[in-house]
């Protein structure tokens, strides 16, 4: 159980400059100041050994607490701040958790020991780093229960070690998911092992808001979804922000938002990376470009193996999540230790393309198609934000596609008609018939989940 | 405008979305012989839908599917909106 090689994040406090901090709208915490300091309050035990869930209302404190447990507790749960107390029951069972450390006062912890959460003012209690923690975390799916995914700190940190963590030592990161998120927690133990800072978002904070206290802290790397982005795009707030380095993950990168954010940074590194909580991070492309080249496919120098079967990318990698947790949890990888991301691709030339999820093609009298793919075409349209292809119910052909479109701040309503002719020309000039939407509507709003991706009623 | 217009409206603005050629629109007409394929009744349908708040194939249990233009036409104008 204890291999002398453990390290574990709080090791990582001391590198890179003495400035380091980590903050939120209201707190800003040095990295270098907290070694052996402790957040945790009213503690009654020691928590070596423990397994813990954390659920703190922002994600500073879990920060915090995610340093001073790592190499501790022998498994820590990630609550995503949008999970509510009757849902995480049963998952606290599934994950045998003994020990709650929350902010949030508890008026029933039952059998488990609750624990307070503050910022980190005390000193700590000395525990020793014996053990490699095991970190769960949700699948972000948008029905029924989340399942709990087992990682290591090694998988998860396999990427950044990688690429050299060195690389990015005077970085101040910022991302526009929630660290307890697997693309938000790449961030920021990006942050912590490569020696940089992090400024984090609050809940409810207005992309506006976030971006000006991007700016005021000097970031310099940025990630999110596609879906982020388009609504930083669409908001205006990219105006005097240069960030160096610009990520997407999550979603589909099409062409468009590619593009958008090229003119709206011409200053930065805008690439690209797969990664799901399951696979964990399979490759990035900093081309510019959407998709990814076909030469990925197999085995590249990182170690992380890809193969596409039945249409599906399948990826083998030591970044990938250990298992799946919970008495009855299905396999997470077939029998050659491949997980299935579910996410579907087509070889066009010498690039692969991401086309859509398998569980969201809409069936037109057994035609198929992946809202995704008519999306990426009808977001080349200079006019489109964003928008959202969907199924509706047909008594002819059992569905049609119909698409959501969010125009640009400041269309004038009199060119609707004709963007909308445009829109459709554009989609029979690169969709076949049926993928054609026989719909357009423009929308205001188009939601978005917790997770940042764009939500899918009928996915 | 009536039902029936509404309806050779439509099927006139799909025809031309759809590069069909459309034969004169009569009530005898059967709906083979439109030159609509099911996808094109389909959008022809849901448009119906948005636009009269009506959708006679789904509403009704046991809709047979009309074989003519005529039938097509009643079965909008017998379902009260």
């Amino acid at each position: 159980m204890s291999p002398p090689d453990i390290i574990a994040l709080r090791q990582y406090l001391g590198e890179g400059p003495k400035d380091r901090s980590i903050s939120d709208a209201r707190h800003s915490v040095s990295l270098t100041g907290i070694i052996q300091r402790s957040c945790l309050t009213g503690r009654s035990c020691d928590l070596s050994g423990r397994s813990v869930l954390l659920a703190t209302s922002g994600q500073l404190l879990s920060a915090l607490a995610m340093i001073e447990l790592d190499g501790v507790a022998r498994r820590v749960l990630l609550c995503p701040p949008d999970l509510d107390w009757d849902r995480l029951q049963v998952l606290l069972e599934q994950a045998e958790i003994d020990t709650i450390v929350t902010d949030r006062p508890l008026h029933d912890a039952g059998k488990y020991i609750r624990i307070g959460i503050d910022l980190p003012e005390r000193r700590d209690e000395g525990w020793k780093v014996d053990r490699a923690t095991e970190w769960l975390m949700l699948t972000s799916g948008t029905s029924g229960l989340p399942k709990i995914v087992r990682h290591s700190l090694d998988g998860l940190a396999g990427a950044i070690i990688a690429e050299g963590p060195a690389r990015y030592r005077n970085a101040t990161w910022a991302t526009f998911y929630d660290i307890r998120r697997y693309g938000g927690l790449q961030i920021f133990l990006r942050a912590l092992i490569g020696g940089g800072s992090m400024v984090l978002s609050e809940p409810g904070e207005a992309i506006a808001a976030y971006v000006a206290r991007l700016r005021a802290g000097g970031v310099t790397h940025v990630s999110g979804t596609p879906s982020h982005w388009r609504k930083l795009l669409m908001s205006g707030a990219a105006a005097n922000f240069s960030p160096r380095y610009v990520r997407l993950s999550g979603e589909i990168a099409d062409q468009a938002v590619l593009d958008g954010l090229a003119r709206a940074f011409p200053q930065a590194s805008i690439g690209h990376a797969y990664a799901s909580t399951e696979a964990g991070v399979g490759f990035s492309v900093d081309d510019g470009r959407e998709g990814f080249p076909a030469h990925l496919i197999g085995r590249n120098r990182d170690g992380v193996e890809m193969k596409v079967v039945d249409g599906s990318l399948r990826i083998r990698s030591l970044r990938t999540a250990r298992a799946y947790v919970g008495a009855e949890a299905p396999p997470l990888a077939d029998a050659e230790g491949y997980v299935d991301t579910g996410d579907m691709v087509e070889l066009r030339g010498e690039r692969y393309h991401f086309v859509g999820r398998r569980g969201g093609i809409i069936n037109i009298g057994g035609l198929k198609v992946h809202p995704e793919e008519v999306e990426a075409v009808i977001n080349r349209h200079a006019s489109v934000q964003m928008s959202r292809a969907r199924s509706r119910r047909s008594p002819i052909t059992g569905a049609i596609v119909v698409a959501d479109v969010i125009l640009a701040d400041g269309t004038d309503r009199e060119r609707h008609e004709t963007i909308r002719a445009e829109i459709l020309s554009q989609c029979k000039d690169y969709l076949a018939v049926w993928k054609v939407p026989a719909m357009i509507r423009f929308v205001e709003l188009l939601d978005v989940t917790a997770a940042g991706k764009l939500a899918r009623s009928d996915a | 405008m009536s039902v029936k217009s509404k309806i050779f409206s439509a099927m006139k603005q799909i025809a031309e979305e759809q590069k069909v050629t459309l034969p004169p629109l009569e009530d005898d007409l059967s709906l083979h012989e439109t030159g609509f394929d099911s996808l094109a009744f389909a959008i022809l349908v849901a448009r119906l839908e948005d636009e009269l708040s009506i959708d006679p194939f789904t509403v009704a249990e046991d809709a047979a599917f009309p074989s003519t233009l005529g039938e097509f036409v009643r079965a909008y104008e017998n379902v009260p909106a």
